[in-house]
């Protein structure tokens, strides 16, 4: 992709690949070109800069008896989740060539998410006051970004086989919402390297249109 | 005096919450240091030191709502 460097780091620590996207962050901020990383990550619950307390629905030490890790972290939203099976991305993209427009930013990743999905004959949508990208009423991809000179990190969590069981700790995003993946809406596991494959193909037709 | 201003965030978006400042008044602040993050719509980010000085004073306090262009902090 032009522009845009792909990388795949597989199933990585929440914490080690937080550490190398902040470097990311830097490099692209010196002048690398913009990086799209994909990852899985083991079981970990992260703190959004807007968590309530509430939104954990059991003491820290039932949630760590079940090997979730729990960390706070600097973008914006309440709790989340990663889990195997949920698709990662991190678009560490440099918003001075897009526009500066956060707005937009966000809502280009949601339009991309529901065109990912329509690529699997899912129709999801999004729903206006309310980030992430839902199927009817259940939410399918979660989004939450930090932005640092315009250089963006975090970003999306695409539940493709995620063990939903796993939602059950927390109040996803702080909502009475209930999480969805695309293996349940298919009824059978959804081959990981085709969703990688398709979620590149959308950030290269998303932000290319939105490059001036 | 200099003020922090909360900066433009892109069109449609008019206040954000103050996260957290990383630094407290009478703080030594380096121009481009992050001094504190700003959240909106599920996004954060970061804000600079626009000047070398110290925090004179917080305007937004922690948990508190700015709007674009208004007055975060004081470095003097």
């Amino acid at each position: 992709m032009r522009g845009i460097v792909v990388e795949d780091w597989g199933l990585i620590g929440y914490a080690d690949a937080y550490a190398r996207q902040k470097a990311l962050v830097q490099q692209v901020l010196d002048g690398a070109d913009d990086r799209l990383v994909l990852c899985e990550h083991p079981p970990v619950l992260t703190l959004g800069r807007m968590t309530n307390p509430q939104s954990l629905l059991y003491q820290r030490k039932e949630i760590e008896a079940r090997g979730v890790v729990i960390t706070a972290i600097d973008r914006g939203g309440d709790v989340t989740l990663h889990a195997p099976g949920q698709l990662v991305v991190y678009p560490v993209f440099n918003l001075n060539k897009y526009g500066k427009n956060l707005k937009a930013y966000m809502e280009t990743l949601e339009e991309l998410a529901v065109d990912l999905l329509r690529n699997f004959g899912i129709l999801a949508i999004s729903v206006p006051g309310q980030r992430g990208v839902f199927v009817g009423t259940d939410k399918i991809v979660s989004i939450g970004v930090g932005v640092r000179k315009w250089i963006t990190y975090h970003g999306l969590g695409i539940n493709v086989n995620t063990d939903l069981s796993f939602f059950d700790l927390i109040k996803p995003c702080g909502l009475n919402v209930r999480m969805t993946s695309m293996k349940k809406l298919k009824g059978q596991e959804v081959p990981m390297a085709d969703v990688k494959t398709k979620t590149i193909e959308q950030f290269q037709k998303h932000f290319r249109s939105l490059n001036p | 005096m200099t003020n922090i201003i909360l900066p433009e965030l892109g069109e449609g978006i008019t206040k954000a919450t103050i996260a957290c400042w990383h630094v407290n008044p009478g703080d030594p602040v380096a121009a481009g240091q992050e001094i504190c993050e700003a959240v909106t719509d599920k996004a954060s980010f970061v804000i600079e030191s626009p000047a070398t000085g110290k925090l004179k004073d917080i305007c937004v306090k922690d948990g508190q709502e700015g709007v674009v262009g208004g007055v975060l902090g004081i470095i003097e």
